[in-house]
């Protein structure tokens, strides 16, 4: 039997009920919405689970929406069934006052990383994550410079010397 | 490399005889007592082949504890890419992995075609597949022949290198540049391929397969190739797949996911190839395995060639799909088609806004799944881009692979993993 999006999508359901939100699949990529404190059980029941199967994590990372209150940002997991060859979405909202998520490195070692990746641009927190800190980033760095609210640097300032590079 | 704290007399307290020189040396807080000794390899060591930091923790010549650093190129393109149009994130991937820059390109273009809903002709497909197993056989022929000048071989480095000089110069026919190459165009090429490119592309065909066959027979079966490689920097494959692996150090652990197959994009199910997998995900495996790849990607490249010679009518001379607003016409036509240069002015300009959306593909990169998450708000630039770059994944394995290994081993597994700076720091 295939694993079809409407047989994840009726498990998962079936499961966590009305918990899980905005269902959607843009571009083939079935995606949906998980509350904040909810991630560890949605993830693990995925994992775990021997027909849905979802054990590779492919890539996490974050997204800021200011303009959402109390949601500001969006971390996205892509997970990847690879026997069943099928692909999805998970989705979370933080408020960037708080921004704690809990980890995911009990189920992925390869979440290490991208979590720390994820805190070293959002400041997204990851409670539980065994070495949270700055990994592109240099750690006297206090801000996150991922978010929207720092602007690259505007590109018809006059202000600043630059003779070095012809543009002066 | 830097030593530090080499004090291999547990206990022994400092002679003294002569306080104020006691006083004057200030070793750090317990280093008398170590029996450890804490090495930098890296940031800019040449067995680290690129700019990253492992410390190492060793006793003698074992390693206790290995610590990766990463970062120190790190240029931010996910934040450069918010504010820039399509066509100049192409060259933000070009730097990504370097040394196999067009299947960046291609991917990122693909990537666009996915969230404008482009097809594209059969012969574009044909004619990237070529680029990117060029640039697949680039990228693994610099492992393979790397592996073997850490293990002390140069000499069949030098045997291939040469090939990839000839594959740089293809690409400078088709794009007029070498490694960043910026190839491509949003539905095709810029151009189609001169005469001179196939003239290049049938020379390496016919020649590489000689100096691939003296590489391997240089290291294949060689005693101190097979005993320094064999057994060394494994990984079980469901470690593999926990940490992340995927491109032929994940096949070399014996898992067989391609993204070429499973996903196949590009028309890569056109082709009839084969998924090399090993065994052991030790250094020899992932050695064979990128070796047969490039045996593979040979026979992909002559098998689109045939098909791209086997076209004819309008199809045999096409190289872009027509989408005028997003392709960005020829120079030519630019000074001479009054259609042509408002597109041109257009698409330069920003003025064509991309639809909203949200799009993840990947590609199979030189190391692995190259994917790129997109969100587009429809602007004229993305609102979020995020390359997930396989070798940063993988990298956060390797303190757990060298642990307990050989100072040694850990340079081999180093560059059999391919780790490549650029890819990792984005």
């Amino acid at each position: 039997m295939t694993l079809t999006s409407d047989i994840v999508r009726e498990k998962l359901t079936e499961k966590f009920g009305d918990s899980l939100t905005e269902w959607a699949q843009p571009h083939g990529i079935l995606t949906f919405c998980v509350p904040r404190d909810m991630n560890l059980k949605v993830l693990s029941f995925l994992y775990d689970d021997e027909s849905l199967a979802f054990r590779f994590l492919t890539d996490l990372t974050a997204v800021h929406y200011p303009d959402r209150a109390g949601e500001e940002l969006c971390v996205v997991y892509h997970l990847h069934n690879l026997v069943a060859n099928r692909r999805l979405r998970m989705k979370l909202y933080a408020p960037v006052t708080q921004p704690d998520v809990y980890t995911a490195t009990r189920i992925f070692s390869s979440a290490n990383w991208m979590e720390r990746e994820t805190y070293d641009f959002y400041g997204v927190h990851f409670i539980g994550h065994p070495n949270l800190k700055r990994v592109l980033n240099v750690d006297e760095m206090d801000y996150f410079p991922l978010r929207k609210e720092f602007p690259l640097e505007d590109q018809t300032r006059i202000d600043k010397d630059d003779e070095m590079f012809g543009r002066g | 490399m830097r030593c530090s704290a080499g004090d291999k007399t547990p206990g022994a307290s400092p002679p003294n005889h002569d306080m104020s020189e006691t006083n004057h040396i200030k070793l750090p807080e317990g280093s008398i007592g170590r029996t450890t000794t804490t090495l930098n390899l890296g940031p800019t060591h040449p067995a680290t082949h690129g700019v990253f930091q492992n410390i190492l923790e060793l006793d003698g010549e074992r390693i206790v504890k290995a610590e990766a650093t990463v970062g120190y190129i790190h240029r931010a393109f996910e934040k450069i890419a918010e504010r820039r149009p399509l066509y100049q994130i192409t060259t933000l991937t070009d730097r990504l992995n370097y040394c196999s820059a067009p299947i960046n390109n291609m991917g990122w273009h693909l990537t666009c075609e996915k969230l404008l809903r482009i097809h594209t002709p059969k012969r574009v497909d044909y004619l990237r597949v070529i680029v990117m197993e060029l640039a697949r056989i680039t990228d693994h022929l610099i492992c393979t022949s790397i592996v073997g000048v850490d293990a002390g071989a140069f000499t069949g480095f030098l045997y291939v290198m040469q090939f990839r000089e000839l594959v740089y110069e293809i690409y400078e026919e088709i794009c007029g540049a070498r490694l960043t190459t910026n190839m491509g165009r949003i539905g095709g090429f810029e151009r189609d391929f001169p005469p001179a490119a196939w003239e290049k592309l049938e020379r390496f065909l016919k020649e590489y397969p000689k100096a691939q066959k003296e590489l391997e027979t240089l290291l294949v079966r060689n005693r101190i190739f097979y005993e320094r490689t064999r057994g060394s920097g494994a990984i079980s494959a469901e470690r593999a797949l926990n940490y992340g692996f995927t491109g032929p150090n994940l096949r070399a652990a014996g898992v067989d996911y391609d993204v070429r197959v499973h996903e196949p994009y590009c028309s890569y199910g056109d082709f009839d190839f084969r998924i090399p997998v090993g065994t052991t995900g030790d250094n020899y495996d992932r050695f064979m395995v990128r070796t047969e790849e490039i045996w593979q990607s040979l026979s992909i490249i002559e098998q689109a060639y045939r098909k791209i010679q086997d076209m004819n009518g309008p199809d045999a001379s096409v190289y872009h799909a027509e989408v005028p607003e997003y392709y960005l016409p020829q120079k030519s036509e630019v000074y001479t088609k009054m259609e042509a240069l408002i597109w041109h002015f257009k698409i330069v300009m920003g003025e064509v806004d991309i639809p909203a959306g949200e799009v993840y593909l990947a590609v199979e990169g030189g190391n692995g799944e190259l994917g790129f998450y997109l969100i587009s708000d429809g602007g004229r630039s993305p609102y979020r881009l995020h390359f997930r770059r396989p070798c940063f994944i993988y990298y956060q394995a390797y303190e757990e692979i060298v642990q307990g290994s050989m100072l040694s081993d850990a340079v081999i597994t180093m560059s059999s993993l391919n780790l490549i700076a650029g890819e990792m720091d984005a």
